[in-house]
């Protein structure tokens, strides 16, 4: 019995102190949910090498040779059963129009569906490449559709965009375009 | 309308073929004809995160991109490819994220190391209670 001591006051409440820190970082959490997007960790390193065949009877496929030929491009990666797809298609549309050239990588799609797509939202693309059995979606460390890499005239990715392109969001990327550029 | 209502029926039952005619890559939903690779194979892919639905794995998700994932995993394994090596490949795209097996490094070291400075202080602590009530 002579080993037994009191606690001292401040140890009283120390149980009751660390479930508090424990809620309010529970809370925390809560109303700021960390953001769910996957960016691909091959910012700053070159594009995978890929050859995929035309999405399109009649228009070119893409391969990856041409993202070497001193120009920046964007690269788009879509497809037509994408609903935001749908949505960011203005905004590409714009893109091209300020002469930003933009490659399409179409995902797991079907030539007869794209096209009903790329009639119905236009078609500011380049080339178009069919990655059927999505291989090159994650060669490219893509998580999702729609999703926009920009790439440098040395092949180099200098930039992602995860989601649609919104209105708003279009500035940022010409501004990320020309300085791939420079 | 006899032939209009045959053609609403026509219609209404090609509807949901139409919606699956999206492609998608070949060993998605077909195992690998040696077992013992698709033993691997399932291992690794139980392992993997979906990107899509990211609280399932790949083996259990049913987003198209997993089908994509699994299909990789598969085609990798059978050519011979070791599991950690298909899964380092995914993991230098996505990010430690993408693996639910989690590796040690310079973020991660105090999940393993505050456990174990935990048994070590309960040690101590216990010693020292149990050490002095003994010598008396």
């Amino acid at each position: 019995m002579s080993g037994e001591r009191k606690p001292a006051g401040w140890a009283l409440w120390l149980p009751l102190m660390i479930f508090g820190a424990f809620v309010v970082l529970v809370t925390l959490g809560l109303l700021r949910p960390a953001p769910r997007d996957v960016a691909s960790t091959l910012i700053g390193k070159p594009m995978p090498s890929f050859a995929l065949p035309p999405a399109m009877p009649g228009r070119p496929g893409l391969d990856s040779s041409v993202f070497t030929d001193g120009n920046p491009r964007l690269v788009n990666i879509f497809a037509s059963w994408c609903i935001p797809c749908r949505v960011e298609a203005p905004q590409l549309a714009a893109l091209a129009n300020a002469g930003v050239p933009i490659e399409g990588i179409s995902v797991r799609d079907s030539t007869r569906d794209l096209g009903i797509f790329l009639k119905q939202n236009g078609d500011p693309f380049e080339r178009i490449g069919a990655d059927d059995d999505g291989q090159v979606q994650l060669a490219l460390g893509s998580s999702g559709v729609p999703e926009t890499y920009i790439v440098d005239g040395k092949g180099i990715i200098r930039y992602q965009h995860i989601g649609e392109i919104r209105a708003e969001q279009v500035p940022v990327i010409l501004s990320e375009f020309r300085e791939a550029g420079e | 309308m006899k032939h209009f209502l045959f053609l609403m029926l026509v219609a209404a039952f090609s509807l949901p073929l139409v919606a699956q005619e999206q492609s998608t890559a070949p060993y998605a939903y077909r195992q690998l004809d040696d077992p013992a690779q698709e033993e691997q194979a399932q291992d690794l892919m139980e392992s993997l995160r979906c990107l899509q639905c990211q609280g399932q794995s790949i083996a259990d998700s049913d987003a198209p991109i997993a089908g994509s994932m699994r299909s990789l995993v598969r085609e990798r394994v059978a050519k011979g490819e070791e599991p950690e090596a298909i899964r380092e490949w995914l993991v230098e795209r996505y990010g430690d994220y993408v693996s639910y097996a989690p590796r040690l490094t310079s973020l991660t070291w105090p999940l393993f190391a505050v456990p174990l400075l935990f048994a070590a202080l309960a040690f101590l602590l216990l010693r020292r209670r149990f050490g002095r009530g003994g010598g008396q």
